[in-house]
């Protein structure tokens, strides 16, 4: 199970801020395909990965990183701190 | 190093005034603020910062442990607030004290630059005509490429 967290526009357009996710996958791009095909919501929330950021347990990071003991991915757009 | 996030304001005179205190070895001391601001062509009722707590602590620290690394600074404080605020409000200040002014000023503008797209906030502009989250800018994440 990993706790999968979305933040601003992300976690309007699909409705949640957190869910628990029990997935395999072995990538962020491979949990980010499957959750794209479990809705549409999901699917268009994640239809251009070039406006979105990944935290993997609070660190950012890219979408090929590895989940391998990953307990926590956030899902966000660019960040407007200050 | 004191690295706050809290939704109630704070005063950045008593902020400045206890961060510049007790230190005799400091002879600059720098302070930017970031203020919520009204455009009189699309007026904001008021601007809601979301953030990602836990990261958000971890990214500050991160950002000002490398300020520390890379300036000779005697100290460094940032603080941020997230939830609703109005036109005026005060969002967020950093203050550095160094022995010299130059590493004070630097350090500062490198807080800033980092804390823009490397702090996870989220800000959202609510005005009369609507409700919109700001967009990242590209020349936000140009300034990085300067330090």
């Amino acid at each position: 199970m990993i706790d999968v967290l979305y933040f601003a526009w992300v976690r309007e357009r699909i409705g949640l801020a957190r869910e628990q996710v029990d997935t395999n996958a072995a990538t962020v791009a491979d949990l980010v395909a499957e959750l794209r095909a479990r809705e549409e919501r999901y699917d268009l929330a994640f239809s251009d990965l070039s406006a979105l950021r990944v935290a993997v347990d609070q660190d950012l990071t890219d979408f090929d990183a590895p989940l391998s003991g990953a307990r926590e991915v956030a899902f966000f757009p660019p960040m407007t701190g200050g | 190093m004191r690295i706050v996030v809290q939704q109630i304001p704070f005063d950045l005179g008593a902020e400045a005034n206890a961060f510049a205190a007790g230190r005799t070895d400091m002879g600059a001391i720098v302070t930017f603020s970031g203020v919520v601001r009204d455009d009189p062509a699309h007026p904001l009722r008021q601007m809601v910062i979301e953030h990602y707590p836990g990261m958000t602590e971890k990214a500050l620290e991160k950002i000002a442990t490398e300020a520390q690394a890379r300036w000779s600074l005697g100290d460094v404080l940032v603080i941020h607030r997230f939830g609703p605020m109005q036109p005026g409000e005060m969002i967020m200040m950093v203050a550095t004290a160094a022995p010299h002014r130059r590493d004070a000023f630097e350090a500062a503008e490198y807080l800033m630059d980092y804390l823009k797209s490397r702090a996870p906030f989220w800000k959202k502009e609510q005005g009369v005509e609507g409700e919109n989250w700001v967009a990242a800018k590209d020349e936000d994440e140009d300034a990085l490429t300067r330090w």
